[in-house]
């Protein structure tokens, strides 16, 4: 008979180990407030559908203190967001020469970043145009 | 140099399978110098304090992939770790969390070791060459498309950062999917087609959530999570196309 | 080994997080902050007439689900990963609450602006 009893620990709570498990776990929860976002959005998209009437009042939902608060919050969280999607993005592109050279994951992140701000600025003047 | 010796408190997780129902944290006090890693703390305490305390070693120097533990939480080679970093306060050390703890620090590898072999680690080549047709040529550039996955130690550091596999055991994990990787990468190899019948199951690539600390902490800079993730696309697209493309539709 | 049906999910994920990443803080703060506290646009940016111009034309149809859809389709993989990481067993439960729940909404919005005409 083997003396052998191999022990094996538990997880529970294992995201409160290491603090790069608890920015994970962040990076992770924000997906939360996109969809609270989305699902904002969906309400305004079915009342549209509904009339004028309707609309208004989605409108006039908006602009209560408690949605302000939140969308305060669901900015906040859009923009680590946007800065975990680009800072893991040197993790999950395939290598990458350029003139002999492999791009470095600083410069993809870089990169990355640098678009979404051009791509935030030109939502923001093509909403201003149109209106 | 008797006068320069300062003393520091090594916490040990201990599990002795035949006494102890669950691991339990004894501490000994050990005198070290600045040039003492704590896999020499260790062997002091085994030779001076406690013969009764295991733990895994054999080179020294960072290449044999077998003293790897948990120091102060975090997965680290002890040959390649230095106690003055931990003193005053003291550090603890643990075995490699998410794998089974056979006796104190060791950990049983049974698992790492039977998916290492199953992932076909060599060359498989693409066709059968003569030796007179001489060895196969390779650029540089080709080269860097694998050399830094073809790094890897076996030393289960990123089976101890990761927590998807400390969570389903049955995901390949980290460093086994890196190694995969590097003979997939090869241009020598013709292999991948074997090789990715487990790399697009769950329990292959689509296990990873790229939480991303395996890459930090492999002592050798394979950078297992880009290993992986990588070829997330390449098995997506792999999905919608086998259908259309020949030989592609697989399993 | 079994070939594993996460690409569907997975490009989804992919897809809505490079958007939101993209013009994701833009558009919270057009929708959410700015245009109905009233700064930097005119108030009526997001009157009904507006709306209901803009989700008539093709490309405005395209693009409001496109964001709707993308964005369930991604938090959905995400908060499904999340629950797994947190513990949570009940496999297909979780997934039929993630993925149902973006189904769903993926429906009622294309439906919307389907039944929303010229
Ligand atoms: S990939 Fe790095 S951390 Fe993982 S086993 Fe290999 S050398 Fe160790
Ligand atoms: S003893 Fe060989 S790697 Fe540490």
């Amino acid at each position: 008979m083997s003396n052998r009893r191999p022990y094996v620990r538990s997880m529970d709570g294992w995201w409160k180990r290491d603090p790069y498990f608890i920015r994970y776990m962040a990076r992770e929860v924000t997906a939360v407030f996109v969809a609270l976002y989305a699902i904002v959005l969906l309400f305004g998209l079915v009342r549209l559908g509904q009339g004028e009437a309707a609309f208004n009042g989605w409108l006039q939902y908006l602009k209560t203190p408690w949605m302000l608060v939140f969308h305060l919050i669901v900015l906040a969280v859009f923009c680590y967001h946007t800065w975990s999607w680009f800072n893991i993005m040197p993790k999950t592109m395939p290598i990458i020469f350029m003139g002999g050279k492999r791009l470095q994951p600083g410069t993809i992140t870089g990169t990355g970043l640098a678009a979404s701000v051009v791509a935030c600025l030109a939502v923001l003047f093509i909403v201003r145009g149109m209106s | 140099m008797a006068e320069n010796e300062k003393i520091i408190e090594i916490e040990v997780l201990r599990y002795r399978p035949e006494q102890d129902k669950e691991p339990v944290l004894q501490t000994y006090k050990v005198p070290f110098t600045d040039d003492m890693s704590v896999l020499q703390g260790l062997q002091y305490i085994k030779d001076y304090l406690d013969g009764t305390v295991s733990f895994r070693w054999s080179c020294r120097m960072a290449i044999c992939g077998s003293c790897g533990m948990m120091i102060d939480g975090k997965p680290k080679l002890s040959c390649k770790t230095f106690l003055r970093d931990y003193y005053p306060g003291g550090l603890r050390v643990e075995a490699l969390a998410h794998l089974p703890i056979e006796r104190d620090l060791v950990v049983d590898a049974t698992d790492f070791v039977t998916k290492l072999e199953s992932i076909k680690p060599y060359i498989i080549p693409k066709e059968p060459r003569a030796l007179e047709q001489g060895e196969y040529l390779q650029t540089p550039q080709q080269r860097d498309m694998y050399e830094q996955f073809s790094s890897c130690i076996n030393c289960m550091l990123c089976y101890a950062a990761c927590p998807q596999y400390g969570l389903n055991p049955k995901f390949t994990g980290p460093g086994i999917l890196a190694l995969m990787h590097r003979y997939n990468a090869d241009s020598r190899d013709g292999g991948q087609a074997e090789r990715n019948e487990l790399g697009y199951a769950d329990e292959g690539y689509w296990g990873c959530t790229a939480v991303g600390y395996c890459s930090e902490v492999c002592p050798k800079g394979v950078d297992p999570a880009n290993a992986i993730n990588q070829n997330k696309m390449n098995s997506a697209i792999n999905y919608f196309t086998r259908f259309v493309t020949p030989g592609g539709a697989g399993k | 080994m079994k070939r594993s049906n996460e690409p569907i999910f997975w490009s989804l994920f992919g897809a809505g997080g490079m958007l939101a990443a993209l013009i994701g803080p833009a558009l919270v703060f057009i929708t959410g902050i700015a245009v109905p506290f009233g700064f930097v646009f005119s108030p009526d940016t997001m009157s009904y007439a507006h709306m209901l111009a803009f989700s008539q034309s093709w490309a405005g149809k395209v693009f409001v689900l496109a964001v709707i859809a993308l964005f369930l389709w991604h938090a959905a993989h995400r908060i499904h990963i999340l629950l797994h990481d947190f513990g949570v067993h009940a496999v297909t439960a979780v997934r039929v609450l993630c993925y149902g729940g973006a189904f769903a909404g993926t429906v009622i919005a294309a439906y919307t602006l389907l039944m929303i005409k010229a």
